[in-house]
């Protein structure tokens, strides 16, 4: 275990999390609500029934100012973030030299800068990443004392309209600058669940008012981290240090999709960031093993750090994520397997205490993305 | 009919001459929130103190249930998993686990009473 003693941070929400009665729990070096009273599997279901407010302050939110951010960018994504139009986001990983994956992170092009979001526990090592690399080629802006709240589920465009008439012409993947409640918000219809939903970045003094703002409305619940874990899983997403790390490509992981063609080789702007060669080359060819989801044909829940073996018993790899998923009403998982075992429908076995559990490779996301396209 | 516990929040009472009943207690449902998944001993296995006889399992984490006593395990509670929800509705009631034949009834006296239990409890 790790000697680490700071005392945990906030979020600007703190308060209301105690008063609601959310158990709280260490999370990336902030206290945060893994659950309320209410309890996982209702939080799972209040957020695919009806709408959910998650508490992701915890993120770290920058902004990447000046004419040439996005170029600078470029050199450490392999995405295309140079023809990112205004107000659309996009999904983007930093890479290492070995191709591997330093974080996910999600940016959107604003008026005033790339707005970019990364993971709580990556924020620090994505700041000192950023700054030594593109520190003098733009401007780095962050705003880690923000909050970030995320309403999810299919009723919560129906909330967050009443708030702020005409946020509900924002479509998937796309943001803009809303007042809600009467506070001055920046505004993604995009999310971690699988649901249609929002992420609201406001101003930490703010934060609690209008919190308070959207559980007023009578679709929406609080819903803590756990659920948010089960619910991102069943939605096929991948959790960093989990299910995709320093260790494995985008190829690997089954990210492909997020590198755009410009990227890649033979696009116009092909390479040019961390670890290009190698994963060009697994963009081409393919890569020994690959991430795929998995469905357990019994019930036990299959997770993080099982070993899965063919029917002969040889191990053929590890699962990164897995819980009995609420929605789907079964275990699935995320695992590692070598190609020629990650196909839909082939049966492995996971090893859980002494029994040998078959599952079958599936196609992701395990429960249907509803995401609003317009 | 008494009632012991274990420090793993297991409970353990007597029903009769041939059979303990166990569950888990109010305080280990509450710390494990929704149960989803229960691994249950083979009916005819004989388990010493303190070995693991089964598996309770909620959306976030898995926890071992341990023997409180030597015996033999002579019932399960089939019920309990087709609906594992009852550890959580019912852990003292309709969600106990499984019956245990005592095969040392000092290993049953040593375990903490109900107030030894609460006070336990206290400390944490």
């Amino acid at each position: 275990m790790s000697a680490d003693t700071r005392p945990l941070l906030h979020t600007p929400l703190h308060a209301l999390h105690l008063e609601l009665g959310a158990r709280m729990v260490p999370f990336a070096g902030y206290a945060m609500p893994v659950q309320y009273p209410a309890g996982i599997l209702a939080e799972h279901r209040q957020c695919r029934h009806e709408a959910a407010l998650f508490d992701v302050s915890h993120m770290g939110q920058l902004l990447l100012k000046g004419a040439d951010a996005a170029a600078a960018l470029e050199t450490l994504v392999p995405v295309d973030v140079i023809d990112l139009p205004l107000n659309k986001q996009r999904y983007a990983l930093f890479t290492n030299a070995q191709g591997g994956l330093l974080d996910d992170l999600m940016i959107t092009h604003r008026e005033d800068g790339l707005f970019v979001i990364v993971n709580a526990a990556c924020k620090d090592a994505d700041l000192q990443h950023l700054r030594d690399h593109i520190g003098r080629r733009c401007e780095i802006v962050t705003m880690f004392d923000r909050a970030l709240l995320a309403l999810q589920g299919p009723m919560a465009v129906h909330a967050i309209a009443r708030l702020s008439p005409g946020i509900e012409t924002l479509t998937f993947m796309t943001g803009g600058f809303f007042d809600v409640a009467g506070m001055a918000c920046y505004v993604t219809r995009s999310g971690y669940t699988g649901e249609d939903g929002f992420e609201i970045s406001v101003a930490a003094a703010d934060a609690d008012k209008l919190a308070r703002a959207l559980l007023a409305q009578p679709e929406v619940k609080p819903v803590g981290l756990g659920a948010r874990d089960s619910l991102r899983l069943e939605a096929g997403l991948c959790l960093y240090g989990h299910d995709i790390g320093t260790t494995t490509t985008p190829v690997e992981a089954a990210l492909t999709w997020a590198i755009q063609k410009v990227r890649r080789p033979g696009g116009a702007r092909e390479g040019g960031y961390p670890g290009a060669d190698v994963i060009g080359k697994q963009l081409a060819v393919g890569a020994l093993t690959k991430r795929v989801g998995l469905v357990g044909l019994e019930r036990a829940p299959v997770r993080e750090g099982t070993v899965i073996v063919d029917r002969d018993g040889h191990k053929l790899g590890v699962v990164t994520s897995g819980t009995l998923a609420p929605t789907v009403n079964q275990a699935v998982a995320m695992a590692y397997l070598p190609v020629d075992h990650a196909i839909v429908a082939h049966e492995v076995y996971a090893e859980v205490r002494g029994k040998r559990l078959p599952m079958r490779v599936a196609t992701m996301p395990f429960t249907p993305n509803r995401y609003y396209r317009g | 009919m008494t009632t012991k516990f274990t420090t793993d929040h297991e409970w353990i009472n007597i029903e009769d001459h041939d059979a303990a009943v166990v569950g888990i207690t109010l305080h280990a449902q509450d710390a494990l929130g929704d149960v989803v998944f229960v691994d249950l001993p083979a009916v005819g296995r004989t388990f010493a103190k303190g070995e693991i006889a089964g598996v309770v399992e909620s959306v976030k984490a898995a926890a071992d249930i341990y023997m409180p006593v030597s015996g033999e395990v002579v019932e399960i509670n089939e019920k309990l998993r087709d609906e594992p929800a009852l550890a959580n509705t019912d852990p003292l009631g309709t969600g106990w686990f499984f019956k245990v034949k005592i095969s040392n009834m000092v290993e049953f006296d040593e375990l903490m009473d109900g107030p030894g239990y609460d006070a336990l409890l206290k400390t944490l």
